[in-house]
This record gives C-alpha cells, structure tokens and sequence, in this order.
C-alpha cells in the first residue's frame, strides 16, 4: 500500500465525493421528501394518502438499500482501479 | 392439540434449534469468541445483524407504536434503517480494516490514550445495559402470555436458554444462532401480516396492501381509517406533525444513534474482507427491511381491525357489549394489557379520544370518558387472535417474539462482556492475561451481566420507554462523532477527543434529566415534560443529534487550539482508509 502517494490521495478524494453524493440523496428522501418538503408533495397522490407519506413509510427504506448496494458495488470497483483491494 | 400446547411446541421446537446450533459452533479461541473467527459470509453476516438489530422494539413494540402516532412514528422507520447508510459509508468498512475485536479498542488506540478507551467503554456499558433491559422485559410479557406463566419464571427460562448458547458459541454460536433466530421472526412477522392483508384488500403483499382499495368499503384503506378515528376524535392517520424540526432531528438521533450502537458495530468484525463489511451493511437493510415494510402495513390494519371490533356496525351506531367482546379481549385482559372500565354503566365498550375538541359528542352520545385501554405492546402479539388466525399462527409469532428479543439480547451481552474482559481486563487491569484466561474472564463477564440484566428484567427501573432514548442518545452524542472523526479527520487528538465524547454526553445527559428527572429519580425533573416547556420544540428522545454536534465542535476546537497527534498515529489513520492489507480482525 502506498498511503502518501498521489494516487492514493485521489482514491480518498473519490470515496469522499461518492460518500458526500450518497449522503445527498439519503438526506432527500428522508428529511426532505418525507417530513420537511411534505407539504409541497401533498398534491401526488398515492393510495388514499400523498407521496410525502409513502417516502416516510417505505420509499426512504427502499432508497437506502439502493445507495448502499451502489456505494458498495462503486467502492469495490474502485478499490480495484487504484489498486488498493485485498488480494 | 390445545393453544398452550402448540405454543410450547414452537416455542421449546426453536429453543432446541438455537442450542445445537451453539453446541456445533463452539468458540475454542477468543477470536472465534469475539468475532467468530474472522470467516462469516456477507449474506449470512446480514442476516445475522438483521437478527441482532431487530430487537423486542421492532418486532413487538414498533408497529403498536405506528398504529398509535400514524405519520409521525414514521421517523422510527426512518431513524432505524437511515443508520445503516451512515454505517456503510462512515464507519463499518475503515473498523473492520482496523481489525480489532471492540469498538472501545480503536478509540484506544486512534486516540492513543487508555482515558478515551475507559470512556468508551462506560458509553459502551450504559447505552448497552439499558438496551438490554428492554429485551429481557420483552421477553417477559411474550413468555407470560404464551406459556401461561408468570413473567418472572418466562423471564428465568429465556435467561438460562440466552446463557448457554452465548456464553458457549461466543460470537461464532451467536451468529448462526442469529441466522435461525431471523428466519423464524421474518416468517412469524410476515405470515399473519399476509393473511390479514388478503383480509382486508385482497393483496397478499403487505406492503402493498398498505396503499390499495379497503374490500368492505371500496375506498383506500389509509381513506378508510382517517374515517374512522376522526369520527371517535382522534387525529387523522396521515396527519402532519407540529414540528418538523423536532421530526427531523429525532429521525437524525435515531440514524446516528443506529450508526453508534456497538452490538451493531462488532458485527462487522466478522466478515473476512473490507469489501464484505460493505456488502454486508446492504445485506442487513435487506434482511431488516423485509420487516420495516410490512411493520407500517401491520399498524394502520390492527388499527383498522380493532376500531371494526369495538364498532361492528360502523362508528355512527352503538359500540360492542363488554359481554359479547371477543375472546381475545378476555385473554389479554388477564395480562392486565386491557383494560376496561365502565365509565357510564351501559355495558358498552366506547373507545374514543377524550379530548377537549371531542367534549360535546361524547355529551351527546351519552359516553363519559374512553373506557378501553389497549396497551401498545401487543399490538403485534394479538394481531393472529384479532384477526380470527388459526392456531399456529399464533404459536408462531409466540416463538418469532422471542427470537426478536432473546437474538439481540445476546449481542449486546456479548458487546457488553467483551468491553469488560477484552477492554478493561486485558487493556487495564492485567495485560498479561493469556488466551484462556482471557476467555473464562469474557464467560464470567457474559454470565454476571445475564444476570444483572434478568434482575433488571424482572424489576424494571419504571422508565422502560426513556431508557431508549437514554441508549440512543449515549450512542448518538458519544461513540458515532468520536469513530467518525477517528476515521475522517488526521487533526483530532486525544484531548480533543475525550472533551467531545464528555462534553457531547453531558450536553445530551442534561437535557434528558431535566424533563425526565436526574437518573430518573421521579419527582426530580425541573421542567414539565411538555412541548410548550421544550427548548425550540426538541423533545428529550431528539436531543441526541444535537449532542452530537456539540461533541464534533468541541472535539474540533480543543484539537485545534492543542497539539497534533504523533506521525504514527496519522499513518494508523491513513491506514484504515485504505483496504489493502486488512488481514482478518486479530488481537494487537
């Protein structure tokens, strides 16, 4: 492993874009679609309620479980890329 | 075959299950005792950690507390599953790099300082312990309800079963224990879910279910039942809350708090690659949401279901005759979970909200004052009865109920003895301990707090509910800013890192005591626990979030103003941060 050269720096810096990118849309789906934004949902309807609703009780769940398959099958990738994956 | 003896037989049929496993799965080193050997596979480490997180709360508690607070309960759903991105992306990959055997250990050695690992063990022990009391309580009530015993007895047989396969397996007997504890509460969850769905709307998927037509009435079932709980006075099911900034942080205390818990955390020490510990967190949400999803689905049908059985003949007409309540009434009413009182002697069950607003209908209709009290808890444990499911159902969800409790029981035993032998024993008080020594210390440990937590079990300290927010909040305001900045920043030293966890922890600690009583003594909180008497509307459960931020802030402007940590330290960071070289978790 070579911790101070230039690549290794820029791996770092590509795992932290992916972490801030991710976090983005975990924060929108849950404290923006589902509670803070809301209201401004409320004329989608969804199934006797709005779309606001149905992010707080599942579409937030389901959008989790796709950033972390995403961000698990990116990091892989680029663990590979930069050479820095477990033999 | 009678209820009681089908019970026994699901019960007793998994219990046998869960020990041959630990006695195929026997830890013979501490590595296989603390993070069973370093070899679990990703899916199976999911399931695991599904079975380790869902707790008595979410399989007993959580959908009772939905049907009850509708929309905002939801930030439970969120609050606990939102962690696990936290998890995946913030700490579980660089912890298991590190690759040691406690979350108490890396403080230690990224903060090089035995002070900081001492106050993560403390944070560890509390958040823990009060976990722990939950899932023993739990236990408790599925036991006496089910086996027809009483709750101390339930309680004493769930502690000796938890005793043998964890104090023997360790990790390694822990987890695959874990994987049969979580097929057996997925299945008692999801199969009287599905027959009540099909009941209801004709969709067998729950989750579906939740948003389709209402067969009785033709309109959506969510339609349905704002109906039918506004025309009794209370909030509308899909109501918005008051305060969305309390909402939002509450769900952040959660997610953080998720992110924080060791028992979870330990987990992740027992995948062989970096890799894997990412694929593993996404494993776990699978497992956990399969559950998650259907929970909402189950709280707003019970609710639906109980309003249809005290008002057969629709809210307008007259409610049920206490002697025609259905049998399910009368067995939980044993356990004390029901209550009835006949406020106005007409023999009738009227369940309505007393409030203020709905004053003049009640007058109207003669009622003076609700007169069915249904405690949350066994919302999901009546469920099979209050839909008329046959008997085995029940049986099932008898047995789901206690693997729920007793899975995460043993992980947070396991965290807590670990802490104590691998932490204070072996990093303290007498380094030269060898292996085996080291190993009987971490049996001794685990046995003393199975104990402790069977006593507290069986007299519950009275704040079952805010000890939750006591365990999230430790671990929102303590353990997760502190692994973070360990893993994120190179400047954050010692100092700056025991000021933080301290500073973060008293902040939070404060907030909670003054509206709930200091140590929860009763009668010594300062203000009214009440949302006028809260500071910007935050409630004590939501306060975590913001002591984490004071933990962040002081641990950055004390490291800032004090001098850098040593080369060595900032090559350890460095080192985590790249999966290379992992190697599996061992011992220094």
């Amino acid at each position: 492993m070579s911790g101070h050269s230039y690549d290794a720096e820029k791996y770092w810096k590509a795992n932290l874009r992916l972490i801030f990118g991710s976090l983005i849309v975990w924060a929108l789906v849950s404290y923006g679609f589902a509670i803070i934004l809301r209201p401004m949902l409320a004329g989608i309807p969804i199934g006797g309620t709005d779309l606001g609703f149905w992010f707080a009780q599942q579409g937030s769940i389901l959008t989790f479980i796709g950033l972390i398959f995403h961000y698990a099958w990116r990091m892989n990738r680029l663990d590979k890329q930069f050479g820095v994956d477990e033999e | 075959m009678s209820q009681f003896g089908i019970n026994i037989m699901f019960v007793g049929g998994s219990f046998l299950i869960y020990i041959l496993i630990a006695i195929w799965a026997k830890a013979g080193s501490t590595k296989d005792f603390y993070v069973a050997g370093g070899g679990v596979h990703p899916i199976t480490n999911g399931m695991a950690i599904g079975a380790d997180w869902m707790s008595a709360a979410s399989f007993i508690s959580m959908a009772g507390i939905i049907a009850a607070g509708g929309y905002a309960s939801s930030a439970y759903l969120m609050g606990w599953t939102g962690g696990y991105v936290l998890l995946a992306m913030l700490l579980a990959p660089y912890l298991r790099k590190f690759g040691k055997f406690t979350v108490p250990e890396f403080i230690g050695d990224r903060f090089y300082s035995k002070n900081a690992r001492l106050v993560a063990v403390i944070c560890l022990i509390v958040a823990s312990v009060t976990y722990v009391i939950g899932q023993m309580a739990g236990a408790g009530v599925a036991f006496s309800r089910f086996l027809e015993v009483d709750s101390t007895t339930g309680l004493i047989i769930a502690a000796i079963v938890v005793f043998i396969y964890s104090v023997l397996g360790g990790m390694k007997g822990i987890t695959y224990t874990q994987v049969a504890q979580y097929v057996v509460l997925i299945i008692a969850y999801t199969i009287p879910a599905v027959f009540i769905s099909l009941q209801l709307t004709g969709n067998p998927i729950p989750a579906l279910g939740l948003f389709s037509t209402h067969i009785d009435s033709g309109m959506p079932i969510l339609d349905k039942l704002n109906q039918v709980i506004t025309d009794v006075g209370f909030n509308e099911y899909t109501a918005d809350v008051d305060s969305h900034l309390n909402m939002v942080l509450f769900t952040l205390t959660l997610m953080i708090g998720t992110a924080g818990l060791p028992h979870v955390i330990i987990r992740f020490f027992t995948v062989p690659k970096v890799a894997d510990a990412r694929w593993s967190a996404g494993w776990a949400l699978v497992f956990i949401a399969l559950l998650y999803l259907t929970a909402p689905a189950v709280a707003s049908m019970a609710r639906l279901n109980l309003m249809t059985t005290i008002y057969p003949d629709g809210t307008a007409a007259e409610p049920i005759e206490y002697d025609n309540r259905p049998q399910w009434v009368k067995e939980w009413e044993v356990t004390g979970l029901i209550k009835f009182v006949d406020k106005n002697e007409d023999g009738r069950i009227q369940l309505y909200n007393d409030t203020p607003s709905f004053q003049a209908e009640a007058d109207a209709r003669g009622w003076e004052g609700n007169e069915l009290d249904v405690n949350r808890d066994i919302l999901v444990l009546a469920n099979p009865e209050i839909a008329n499911l046959p008997g085995w159902v029940i049986g099932l969800i008898a047995a789901g109920g206690l693997a729920a409790a007793l899975s995460t029981a043993a992980g947070l035993l396991l965290a807590i003895s670990s802490a104590i032998s691998h932490d204070l024993i072996k990093g303290s008080i007498n380094p030269s301990i060898t292996e085996k020594g080291e190993l009987m210390a971490a049996r001794i440990s685990m046995a003393v707090a199975i104990v402790v937590a069977t006593y507290l079990g069986a007299n519950p300290p009275g704040f079952a509910a805010q000890v939750v927010a006591l365990a999230f909040g430790i671990a929102a305001a303590s353990l997760f800013p502190t692994l973070m900045m360990g893993i994120f920043s190179k400047r954050i030293n010692n100092t700056g890192a025991i000021a933080g966890m301290l500073c973060g922890l008293a902040f939070t600690l404060t907030y909670i005591f003054v509206y709930k009583g200091w140590f929860f003594i009763p009668g010594t909180a300062n203000l009214a626990d009440t949302p006028a008497n809260w500071v910007l509307g935050i409630s004590p459960l939501s306060i975590g979030a913001i002591g984490a931020l004071v933990n962040f802030a002081v641990a950055f402007a004390v490291s800032n103003a004090t001098e850098e940590p040593p080369v060595e330290i900032q090559e350890l960071v460095e080192s985590v941060r790249y999966p290379r070289g992992a190697g599996q978790a061992q011992d220094h």
